[in-house]
């Protein structure tokens, strides 16, 4: 392989290589430093005089004496069975101590777009054991469902808590945990793999870390090698993957230094533009193909910078993922967990994988029950601050009540506990039956008596 | 090298001589702006957007990873184009025409490059039945045929850009749409397709201006802020308020006779949704399946972003072709926003001067080509066709000062305003109503006039003023608490919240209240006028607020939404209305 020593410009993580052989577009670089450490880049833009190559770490060490050695193929990652229980870097290389990956395929890290009219549409269900995601933002096969939440919050124990209990209900399919963390501390990674290892869940994952002090530019192809994993235990192998992504915000901040570094034109913040197209190619590898067995289920986990939703990262997020979790400093300062605001949180392919035949035949009507009730009440919470408790009519201090209840008894729940869909729905039904049965307008008169505990045969309940 | 075997014109063909994400630049090249050119040895589908001193630069449609400077650049000298015939109705396609399930079969479950496939099935025989005969004259746009689609009669015309003569001869029978079905007299022979360039707008006789709604069976469109056949109108809202779900009840609902759905950089899962769906929805108007008269355009997020660029044209173009039939297509684009970007992004890659926030400064232009393409119409052929055109905007954060929202409100005449507070209150469709406006209330007086009632729009302004009269009453209410409020007024928010909860609120996923037609609309609005009404009498007579607000028989007013043979019901609630309003004054 032909190396160059026609190094013109270093700028932050780009390298501009001069006078090279036609070099394709989008191939991976070797760069050979003085003391012989190989770094890996890609190249970003070609022409026949010039070449700029991004480099995925650190550039120190990188002079004009170094050698560039175009490998004439684009990223590709190897794959294979046994990467199941191993710990990879950001960049795929194995840190857990153990044997280089014996791989049975090598995929092209990008991905291809799949086929819309190849998808199957998703609509199993998941349950994770959590109330507010199964009963009112439900989770499916398939979906992209990511975790808006911010710094100091636990959206890292909620996630945890999400992959320990998912399950299928009486489906024995091959399940793994795909986890890619980016830019988090050591200590957070400490956090996550403790708890593998605590729960077993280590055998049936395959771990990808670039911890915070691993080179930024990095970040940029960590999901990706993620996805790529997950794609071919998925799609190849036939199991139900869950990927966990964690921290977006983290991935976006190297997509940013990559555009100023570049000099290109900046977005809003200074994000480039084309974020929401370099984020849809990370969320939109997730989903179910219409014959094939396996599915990919994404958890992305994004930290809203000054707790601002509108903020561009989980804004564009928003706009491409199936919804979205939110949690909510507020509901974490009254000792809430796990703090998950339902008001602002949405699944956009729940209705596909609830009621009859799925959970059960109540559940899209307890659920927007419960939301216009808590919606209700805890609009009045603000009212209250003003005119007091003894204004409110008979009826609001019932919502109020009810807010306050589905707080502390729905939202609240255990690290460890992992509530059935039924349990969940039980649950909604009791706190539904404080309010007088005619303010449950939503709910059809046939459920309320077969359902609601002062109603359903042989209920004794008070 | 294969491409070079297949074209030997040498000044057809160019070198690469940069190769930069989506946007590639070629030298030692002849090329005409948006000409569409085949790039690199696997001859990736791209169009030439640029063209200065020696360089010609070009958008590719497809990922351009692996491609070196120095692979061969073949002009193909054709525009991008559609092909339009019969076939297009049914068909899923990407955003340069390609069948979606032609490239299921041609590369499997992912989208490879370097396939390209025919838009409309060139090996299918339709039964082609002529309109013309020997020695009819016939101009550019005449109809001279037609075949049976779906349930919907494809009409066979002279491309718009030929001019026409007289019929040499015409065949009746079946045929591909390659075969030629007529000849004219100078030799010009005619088959059922035409290719038509997508940034050209197809020509008409004339633009006529809308008086007619496009009827969609949502509530607060049809009965509030109405669009007209052959109208614009913009949908902004953040992300979970609802877009996606209204542009789809219009898809499925509205009244046009086409509909073509561009799903323009949106979520994969959600065209497959539309595709599981469409198929086994009923047509209220035809009872034959929805899909038998949409086309749909999608290039999700992570497809290639040219050819998300691409996809409104190609989307728009089709539906002219309809047009052009005399059909009345409406056209839902979700989301322009996402179309903005796209022309954004191959903007920043050609280092254009940016304008608001990194838009092209041509964003503007763009965005009023596109929706000036809309309108009613007299088509060449002397028949009365339409095009409405529905835009979703996805505003970043919500806001609608940003530049793709703002530009699109000066050229739409509706406004329709969705609001995440709304939503958030599982409020639906999430449309705010002191927001919203449409500009064609005037033109659609009259119809609403003589096909509604005398009284509709006298009802509909009252429903309006109640509504913002409770948004003033509310500021109030925030602060004092709405007993503090004078007797009238405690009605009026009474009333108000009738309007909301039972006109403005529509379940989309209620097999009855879904659609919801013009007459059962005005009967539901003069149910709530009647409580208006006979409270304001109840007031004078002395009966207290309280009461008024406590009686009985307006409760079941919100089942009547559910209700499919709902007129002997809302009789009868009116008599008991009646009644008990007749027993309050009496004990006042």
């Amino acid at each position: 392989m032909k190396e160059y020593r026609t190094i013109s410009k270093i700028a932050g993580p780009l390298v501009f290589v001069e006078k090279t052989e036609p070099i394709g577009y989008g191939e991976l670089v070797n760069i050979v430093t003085f003391d012989g450490t190989i770094k890996r880049g890609q190249v970003l833009d070609t022409s026949d005089n010039l070449v700029v190559v991004q480099v995925f770490e650190t550039t120190a060490g990188i002079g004009r004496d170094s050698g560039v050695r175009f490998t004439g193929e684009t990223i590709k990652m190897p794959v294979g069975k046994e990467m199941l229980g191993r710990i990879l870097s950001g960049g795929g290389k194995p840190i857990d101590g153990g044997p280089e990956i014996v791989p049975e395929k090598r995929l092209d890290i990008t991905g291809a777009a799949i086929n819309p009219y190849a998808r199957a549409s998703p609509n199993e269900f998941i349950q994770t054991g959590i109330s507010t995601i199964d009963g009112t933002n439900t989770l499916v096969r398939g979906q992209k469902l990511p975790i808006f939440s911010a710094a100091g919050l636990p959206h890292n124990n909620i996630a945890l808590q999400i992959a320990r209990q998912s399950k299928v209900i009486g489906s024995t399919e091959p399940f793994a945990v795909v986890f890619a963390a980016m830019g988090i501390t050591k200590e957070e990674a400490n956090h996550f793999m403790k708890d593998f290892e605590r729960t077993g869940a280590l055998e049936r994952a395959v771990v990808f870390l670039n911890l915070a002090d691993d080179p930024a530019v990095e970040r940029i192809i960590t999901p990706r090698l993620a996805l790529t994993t997950a794609e071919y235990l998925a799609f190849e192998l036939g199991m139900h993957v869950l990927v966990i992504l964690t921290d977006m915000t983290n991935y976006c901040e190297a997509l940013r230094q990559i555009g100023a570094a570049r000099e290109e034109v900046p977005g809003r913040r200074g994000y480039p533009g084309y974020m929401y197209t370099d984020l849809a190619s990370i969320y939109e590898r997730a989903g179910i193909i219409k014959g094939l067995k396996g599915s990919v289920t994404q958890i992305p986990i994004l930290t809203m910078p000054g707790d601002d939703i509108t903020h561009p990262i989980p804004d564009l997020t928003g706009y491409i993922t199936e919804g979205q979790i939110v949690v909510s400093r507020e509901l974490h300062r009254k000792g809430i967990y796990p703090p998950i605001n339902v008001l602002p949180s949405l699944s956009r392919l729940m209705n596909l994988g609830i009621g009859k035949g799925h959970t059960r035949e109540d559940h899209k009507k307890v659920s927007d029950q419960m939301y216009a009730g808590y919606a209700e009440g805890n609009d009045l919470r603000g009212l209250v601050a003003i005119v007091g408790k003894d204004a409110l009519s008979e009826r609001d201090r019932m919502l109020l009540e009810f807010a306050d209840l589905f707080e502390q008894r729905f939202v609240k729940q255990g690290y460890d506990e992992d509530r059935t869909i039924v349990d969940t729905l039980d649950l909604g039904w009791d706190l539904l039956s404080t309010l007088p049965v005619e303010q449950l307008t939503r709910i059809d008169r046939d459920l309320i008596n077969k359902y609601h505990p002062k109603f359903k045969a042989g209920a004794t309940k008070e | 090298m294969e491409v070079k075997e297949k074209d030997s014109k040498i000044d057809k063909l160019g070198v690469l001589k940069r190769i930069s994400g989506p946007v590639v630049t070629a030298v030692n090249f002849d090329a005409h702006m948006y000409d569409v050119v085949k790039v690199g040895n696997e001859a990736l589908m791209g169009e030439v957007i640029k063209i200065q001193g020696e360089e010609t630069i070009i958008q590719v449609y497809e990922d351009t990873s692996g491609i070196r400077p120095g692979e061969p650049v073949v002009n193909t000298g054709l525009s991008l184009a559609v092909e339009l015939g019969p076939g297009l109705l049914t068909n899923i396609y990407d955003g340069i025409q390609r069948p979606l399930s032609v490239l299921v079969d041609k590369m499997g479950n992912f989208i490879e490059r370097g396939v390209s496939a025919p838009g409309l099935p060139h090996d299918k025989k339709w039964e082609f039945k002529p309109l013309v005969k020997e020695g009819d004259k016939v101009i550019g746009g005449s109809i001279i045929g037609e075949v049976q689609e779906t349930n919907i009669v494809h009409k066979v015309m002279v491309p718009p850009n030929q001019k026409g003569g007289t019929v040499k001869s015409i065949k009746s029978g079946s045929f591909t749409v390659d075969d030629v079905v007529c000849v004219l007299e100078d030799g010009t022979s005619l088959t059922m397709m035409q290719r038509w360039p997508v940034r050209v707008p197809r020509p008409v006789k004339e633009k006529l201006n809308p008086e007619i709604p496009l009827i969609t069976g949502q509530r607060i469109l049809d009965g509030l802020f109405p669009i007209a056949k052959g109208g614009t109108a913009a949908i902004p809202g953040p992300f979970g308020s609802g877009k996606t779900v209204t542009q789809q009840q219009l898809a499925k609902w509205s009244d046009a006779e086409i509909v073509v759905y561009i799903g323009c950089g949106e979520r994969g899962n959600e065209m497959t949704e539309v595709l599981t769906e469409f198929p086994e929805l009923v047509d209220p108007k035809t009872g034959k399946p929805l899909m038998e008269r949409t086309v749909l355009i999608a290039n999700t997020s992570n497809m290639p972003v040219a050819a998300r660029e691409a996809s409104v044209y190609t989307g728009i173009t089709i539906a002219e072709y309809y047009r052009d039939m005399g059909y009345d297509v409406s056209l839902m684009a979700d989301s322009t926003s996402r179309w903005a970007e796209a022309m954004r992004e191959i903007s920043s890659r050609l280092e254009e001067m940016p304008g608001e926030e990194g838009y092209p400064a041509y964003l503007a232009a763009r965005l009023s080509e596109f929706y000036e393409r809309a309108g009613l119409v007299i088509t060449l052929a002397g028949g009365n066709g339409s095009v409405s055109v529905i835009g979703a905007v996805s505003p970043p954060g919500g806001d609608f000062s940003e530049p793709v929202t703002q530009n699109t409100l000066r050229i739409v005449k509706v406004f329709w305003a969705l609001d995440a507070k709304l939503s958030q209150r599982r409020h639906f469709p999430a449309i705010n109503w002191l927001n919203s406006y449409s500009l064609y209330l005037d033109t659609l007086h009259d119809w609403y006039d003589r096909e509604v009632s005398p009284e509709w729009n006298t009802l509909r302004s009252w429903a309006m003023e109640v509504l913002q009269k409770e948004a003033e009453l509310q500021e109030i209410v925030q602060l004092v608490g709405s007993d503090a409020l004078p007797e009238t007024e405690q009605i009026t928010i009474e009333v108000a919240r009738m309007i909301r909860e039972i006109f403005l609120q529509q379940n989309a996923y209620d097999a009855v209240d879904t659609f919801c037609d013009m007459k059962k609309q005005y009967d539901i609005m003069k149910s709530i006028k009647l409580f208006a009404d006979l409270s304001a009498t109840a007031q004078a007579a002395g009966v207290t607020p309280s009461q008024i607000i406590g009686s009985k028989a307006k409760n079941e007013l919100p089942q009547i939404k559910f209700i499919k043979d709902y007129k002997p019901e809302l009789e009868k609630i009116a008599k008991e209305m009646d009644a008990e309003f007749t027993t309050l004054r009496a004990a006042a």
